[in-house]
């Protein structure tokens, strides 16, 4: 096998003195989709954190080969992480354009446009909305205009922190539709974090499953859907 | 009527200043969410810079360029050095800090050059361009550079990238961060910039108050009071509300009664009266603080 594209290895995190994730250990391959499961509370957002230097932590995370644990967080973001947080991030009263330009902005100025065209591509509603505000815009556009600042970026990976919160159903499934696509066709590998565990494992290669703050069982994606306890806790049948 | 309307352009001369000064607060505010209480001495300070340039032999807008540009790195450096290591420590920490270097600049100052007036030049001399000697030449380039400077900040903040930058990582820090963005260098870019706007209004005032160490320390309370009658998170409301303050001082002054003594207890009650009424200014937004 390669060598993964990002790596954790006995990663711990915490906040002030509480320990919130405990010898926490996966790899990512390039290409793939990984996803994270687990209860609210569980440490699913604090991992996304620790992987981009958000919160302290001890341990190791490795990225394309590179030691990044313990690097600020703008520069794990410059190496092609691009994190999609809680809560969106946007810019609220930034436009549209001024949030996607952002999402570009280490990258070089002639590319944007062309890049901002990308991301019309997949989400033709930030284009109508392109010169709003981006706090006028509703809750699935502003995911939308979370993911395609993330594109921006042009990233090795994505981290996702649960796109699905808050959306309609049927809004839910376009958007990962568009994730696949992003994955296929722009080469993006995902770590995805969802609470939604049937649409994750579905569009996931491979999945970990956290309970306080430990993964207690991983594998691929198939096998897990297939879990019993897994389909008891978290799918619900 | 055509008094009034002198007043007013009287006004907005000194209140090209306090604009100025209101416009360097907001913007360390927003790096760092506290009033800069050594803001007008960094001013003061840089304008003995402009004197010194000037004894040396050097012409007017030369020293005038390279002031401005040794404050943007004595404002990088204040930051880097002294408020990058305390980010985190609580608010009277920063306060403490503040008042330190209040009288730190404030002394060296005075121990460098001396405690004694010094006459300031004017590259615009002093003769009257308006009736009834309201508003002098020195007035009217006061007026000019400020609004230059203004619509050069305006352009800069709105069309660069960099701009954006700034913008974004004074709105919000963390997706700033994800998106690459290097925050705490942005901070100290405001920090420069900021110490290089209060030198321009500090080499633009000393002509009409006379260069001294503690020239900028009423000015500062008049700055205060543009920001905060503008809001704290509105860099051009700010600035209206640095002319604000200078129009209506003059305005007040001009009143029988009142008499030039109460100038200064007007800027003071004016931020008491939009603090009560408006707590975040005239067009500043709700802040909320950050976790
Ligand atoms: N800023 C914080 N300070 C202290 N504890 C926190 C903070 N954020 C989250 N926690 C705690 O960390 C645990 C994991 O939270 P989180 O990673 O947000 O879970 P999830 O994303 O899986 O819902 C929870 O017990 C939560 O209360
Ligand atoms: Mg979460």
């Amino acid at each position: 096998m390669s060598t993964p594209l990002l790596s954790a290895k006995n990663l711990r995190a915490f906040y002030g003195p509480t320990q919130i994730l405990y010898d926490i250990d996966f790899d990512m391959h390039a290409g793939g989709i990984t996803t994270l499961l687990g209860a609210n509370g569980a440490g699913k957002t604090t991992t996304l954190r620790a992987l981009s230097g958000m919160v302290k932590t001890a341990g190791e995370i490795r990225f394309d080969g590179k030691l990044i644990s313990n690097k600020e967080t703008a520069d794990i973001v410059r190496l092609g992480v691009a994190h999609v947080p809680e809560g969106r991030g946007t810019f609220v009263r930034q436009t549209v354009e001024e949030n996607l330009q952002l999402g570009g902005i280490t990258q070089p100025a002639g590319q944007i446009a062309a890049d901002i065209d990308l991301v019309f591509t997949y989400f033709p509603r930030l284009k109508e909305r392109f010169r709003q505000q981006a706090g006028t815009l509703s809750g699935g556009e502003q995911q939308m205009l979370a993911i395609g600042r993330a594109l921006m970026l042009r990233p090795k990976v994505m981290l996702l922190d649960e796109p699905s919160f808050g959306l309609a159903p049927l809004i839910v499934q376009e958007m990962f539709g568009i994730l696949r696509r992003l994955n296929q066709k722009e080469k993006v590998s995902m770590f995805l974090v969802e609470q939604n565990a049937s649409l994750a494992l579905e569009l996931a290669d491979h999945a970990y499953l956290l309970e306080t703050g430990r993964v207690v069982m991983s594998g691929p994606a198939k096998e897990l859907s297939q879990d019993e306890n897994i389909r008891r806790a978290y799918l619900g049948y | 009527m055509e008094q009034v309307v002198q007043q007013i352009v009287g006004g907005l001369a000194t209140g090209a200043i306090y604009a100025c000064i209101a416009l360097s607060i907001v913007m360390i505010y927003q790096a760092i969410d506290h009033l800069n209480f050594a803001q007008g001495e960094m001013a003061m300070f840089s304008t003995y810079i402009a004197w010194q340039l000037m004894h040396w032999g050097m012409p007017y807008w030369g020293a005038f360029f390279l002031t401005i540009a040794i404050s943007f790195v004595l404002g990088y450096a204040i930051e880097r050095i002294v408020f990058k290591p305390v980010h985190n420590a609580p608010v009277l920490s920063h306060i403490v800090i503040f008042i330190a270097l209040f009288v730190i600049i404030n002394s060296m100052a005075g121990f460098i050059w001396e405690f004694t007036i010094k006459p300031f030049p004017t590259p615009f001399g002093t003769k009257p361009v308006l009736g009834g000697g309201i508003l002098s030449a020195h007035g009217a380039g006061m007026i000019a550079v400020t609004g230059i400077m203004l619509v050069m900040l305006y352009a800069f903040f709105r069309y660069t990238r960099v701009g954006l930058a700034m913008r974004a990582a004074s709105a919000n820090p963390d997706s700033a961060r994800l998106v690459g963005i290097r925050v705490g260098f942005m901070n100290a870019l405001g920090w420069g910039m900021a110490a290089a706007i209060g030198a321009v209004a500090g080499i633009m005032i000393a002509p009409v108050v006379f260069l001294e160490p503690n020239m900028m320390v009423t000015i500062l309370l008049y700055g205060f009071a543009g920001a905060v009658v503008g809001g704290l998170t509105s860099p051009g409301g700010a600035v209206f509300g640095g002319f604000a303050v200078g129009v209506i001082e003059n305005l007040a002054s001009f009143v029988p009664q009142f008499g030039a003594e109460m100038k200064l207890t007007i800027a003071l009650a004016l931020i008491i009266l939009v603090l009560t009424l408006k707590p975040n200014g005239l067009f500043g937004r709700k802040i909320v603080s950050r976790v």
